[in-house]
């Protein structure tokens, strides 16, 4: 009989406009604020322009169970992981936890650059709640699971960007909390590391704990997880085994037709400078379209600003089906001509476009990420579910049979048929 | 294997005043230490002259003050060779306007840990404090030295210094909370701080002696715990002064007001830090 390990009871978080990128106020502020509410005697709980992160959430979660979250940027996600792990408090409602939470979105909190290896284990352990015999114990098992053993004396400012993120993951896994949290951590490192990273956290999830697994990436959601939470504006949409959850998201409120558009509070304040504005589906005139033919080509666009000139930015689109499986990705630097007139892109308003060929897309449904970063250096915007839409594959190769074909392109290739028997005759 | 009970954990919002929940802060305790740790090595590892600073900062302003207040201006010094005096009260006297100036940011600046990871978030300016204990060590040993140049025999009460460094400390601690948590809210702190920590030098009795200051002030001038503190070294070290009376009970009793407001208020102000730092 397992007990229960989170119960979530109408949780609720306010936030003031404007909170999300970190606004302080000045005593001139508050003061001519609590005048100013005086003399018009207007009630100070009125919060003037206030969103709901999260509204009236409510869910229980199982000791050992694994469970994902899927929600679009800005749809609450973080924040219920933030109210989760105890790093800001509710507005309203309960959450009743039972045992230690450790969360993967803190990798590397702490992490001093000056600090060696060695020093910075200790320090981040200790943030993260381990005592220091704990450390101790497990510290030749984390410098291993980081393969940094010769390093381990080196201030951590020298590190490679990879070596610092599989030593900052390492001290995090070793935690062994009762409740495991992650966010997205898999996103980043290269695919080695990432394998490495899904598969302590099936250990975990083996180890009977509790995993709570937040993420874009709908094939490790669908790998990893039993049941999942659709979470959209603050709104618990859905619990649902995985696979119908997944279907439900991505078939539900990413139907725009054709076009996205960003509104400030979707935009993490990380994004500065780079500012996403659009991301559309068009024709060859720039019509938008809200669906396209296998057989003919059709165009994306990413219009986007900078507010600051950015080096070696790169601003892409990933092609995903709906069961989360990439197809291709492709950025607007990948040429090298254009990698190189692009060395820094100074500020201002931008548009990129490409054409994707006709016969490229089998028939069904897809959904366009935007990528916008600057290579090893840093991300600025990634939505992995900017936008879906579907492709009608009547006149591509092959439907002259009405049936399904697998896989999710549908190539037109220069296929020759050769007899070679010889028994030919003429 | 087997596991206990889990412990149980309850996050609902909170109004008005906040427990203080002391409990959590036992449970971080080595978190306490490793802070600590940190902010002495980091700064250590990065400044040329490391340790040196500890010694430094008090002993030229000492020079200074010597020079101006001792020599030109001839302020008195209670019989005791007037770089001795002022050195005497330098050294709490750094000790707490570094705490102060350290507690203050040291919100702001570790706002990438706040926002990220729970951990009784008083560990913070507790920590920028507790690190200037071993500057002050350091500096302690060079007044002993100097002592010995200018053949100062400390008294017999020599003993009762850590108790003084206890009142610095909780001073510290309760003006480091108040400012820590103010600074998440208003950023103003930060040009306040300077002119605050000067100000506060001069109603402290660092350049002069409390002997200057008529007898019907001296009790409102104690309300001041620096006052207290500094008497209490001075007494304790070269016998000059009074020795405690109510001047230090008044300090004592500023000083154990700041540091349990600063710490209601803090916790009052805790819940908002992650939102708005």
């Amino acid at each position: 009989m397992s007990r229960t390990a989170i119960h979530v009871e109408h949780l609720g978080k306010q936030y003031r406009l404007g909170q999300f990128v970190g606004n302080y106020r000045t005593l001139r502020e508050t003061f001519s604020e609590k005048f100013n509410a005086r003399k018009t005697e207007e009630p100070r709980k009125l919060l003037p322009e206030s969103i709901w992160a999260l509204e009236d959430v409510s869910f229980d979660v199982l000791q050992g169970e694994v469970l994902g979250v899927v929600g679009r940027n800005g749809a609450g996600k973080s924040t219920l992981l933030k109210i989760l792990s105890r790093v800001t408090e509710p507005t309203r409602g309960v959450v009743e936890i039972y045992g230690r939470v450790g969360s993967l979105l803190e990798v590397g909190t702490g992490f001093h650059p000056e600090l060696t290896g060695r020093e910075n284990i200790f320090l981040n352990g200790a943030i993260l709640g381990m005592k220091k015999n704990e450390i101790e114990s497990k510290f030749d098992e984390i410098v291993s699971f980081a393969e940094v053993e010769t390093f381990i004396d080196t201030p951590v400012k020298r590190y490679s960007s990879g070596m610092y993120l599989r030593l900052a993951f390492a001290v995090a896994a070793h935690l062994e909390p009762e409740i495991l949290v992650v966010d997205e951590v898999l996103a980043v490192g290269d695919a080695d590391f990432q394998r490495k990273c899904l598969g302590k956290m099936s250990d975990v999830a083996k180890q009977g704990r509790t995993v709570l697994f937040v993420s874009h990436n709908m094939s490790a959601i669908l790998r990893l997880t039993q049941e999942t939470l659709v979470i959209d504006k603050g709104h618990l949409l859905l619990r649902a085994p995985t696979a119908e959850a997944v279907d439900f998201y991505l078939s539900r409120g990413l139907t725009q037709e054709g076009q996205r558009i960003w509104q400030p509070d979707e935009i993490p304040a990380r994004a500065d400078p780079f500012v996403p504005v659009a991301v559309r589906l068009t024709d060859r005139k720039g019509h938008i379209l809200d669906g396209v033919r296998s057989t003919e080509p059709f165009f994306l666009e990413v219009e986007y600003k900078l507010k600051k000139p950015i080096k070696g930015l790169r601003v892409g689109i990933y092609i995903i089906t709906s069961h989360g499986e990439f197809v291709f990705t492709s950025f607007d630097t990948d040429d090298p001509a254009q990698f190189e007139q692009y060395p820094q892109r100074p500020e201002g308003a931008y548009r990129s476009r490409c054409e994707v060929p006709a016969n490229l897309l089998n028939g069904g449904r897809f959904v366009v990420g935007v990528n916008a970063s600057s290579y090893r250096i840093k991300t600025y915007f990634h939505d992995e579910q900017a936008l879906a839409f579907n492709v009608d594959a009547a006149g591509a190769p092959g439907t002259h049979w009405p049936e399904n074909r697998l896989g999710a392109v549908r190539p037109m290739l220069a296929w020759k048929i050769d007899k070679i028997d010889g028994s030919e005759k003429k | 294997m087997v596991r206990s009970e889990p412990r149980k954990i309850i996050v609902k919002p909170t109004t008005g005043w906040a427990a203080l929940n002391l409990r959590d802060l036992w449970i971080y305790r080595e978190l306490v230490y490793f802070m600590t740790w940190r902010n002495l090595k980091v700064r250590y590892k990065q400044s040329l002259l490391g340790i040196g600073w500890a010694i430094l900062q008090p002993f030229l302003t000492m020079v200074v003050f010597s020079i101006f207040f001792g020599n030109l201006a001839g302020v008195p010094s209670d019989g005791v060779p007037y770089p001795i005096f002022s050195y005497t009260a330098l050294i709490p006297w750094t000790l707490f306007s570094k705490a102060l100036q350290d507690a203050s940011h040291s919100l702001v600046q570790s706002s990438h840990m706040i926002t990220k990871v729970y951990f009784p978030r008083m560990i913070l300016p507790l920590a920028a404090v507790l690190a200037g204990v071993v500057d002050f060590l350091i500096a302690f040993v060079v007044l002993l030295g100097m002592m010995v140049f200018y053949k100062v025999t400390p008294t017999a009460n020599i003993w009762t210094i850590p108790f003084f460094l206890l009142l610095t400390l909780v001073t510290a601690i309760g003006v480091g909370l108040w400012l820590s948590a103010l600074n998440v809210l208003y950023r103003d702190i930060n040009y306040v701080l300077p002119f605050l920590t000067q100000f506060w030098m001069y109603i402290s009795p660092i350049a002069y002696p409390t002997s200057m200051v008529p007898e019907k002030w001296r009790l409102v001038y104690a309300l001041n715990p620096m006052t207290g503190v500094v008497e209490g070294f001075r007494w304790a070290l070269l016998g000059t002064g009074q020795a405690p009376s109510m001047v230090t009970l008044i300090s004592s009793l500023m000083a154990l007001f700041l540091f349990i407001s600063g710490m209601f208020y803090f916790k009052r102000m805790e819940r908002q830090f992650a939102d708005m730092v």
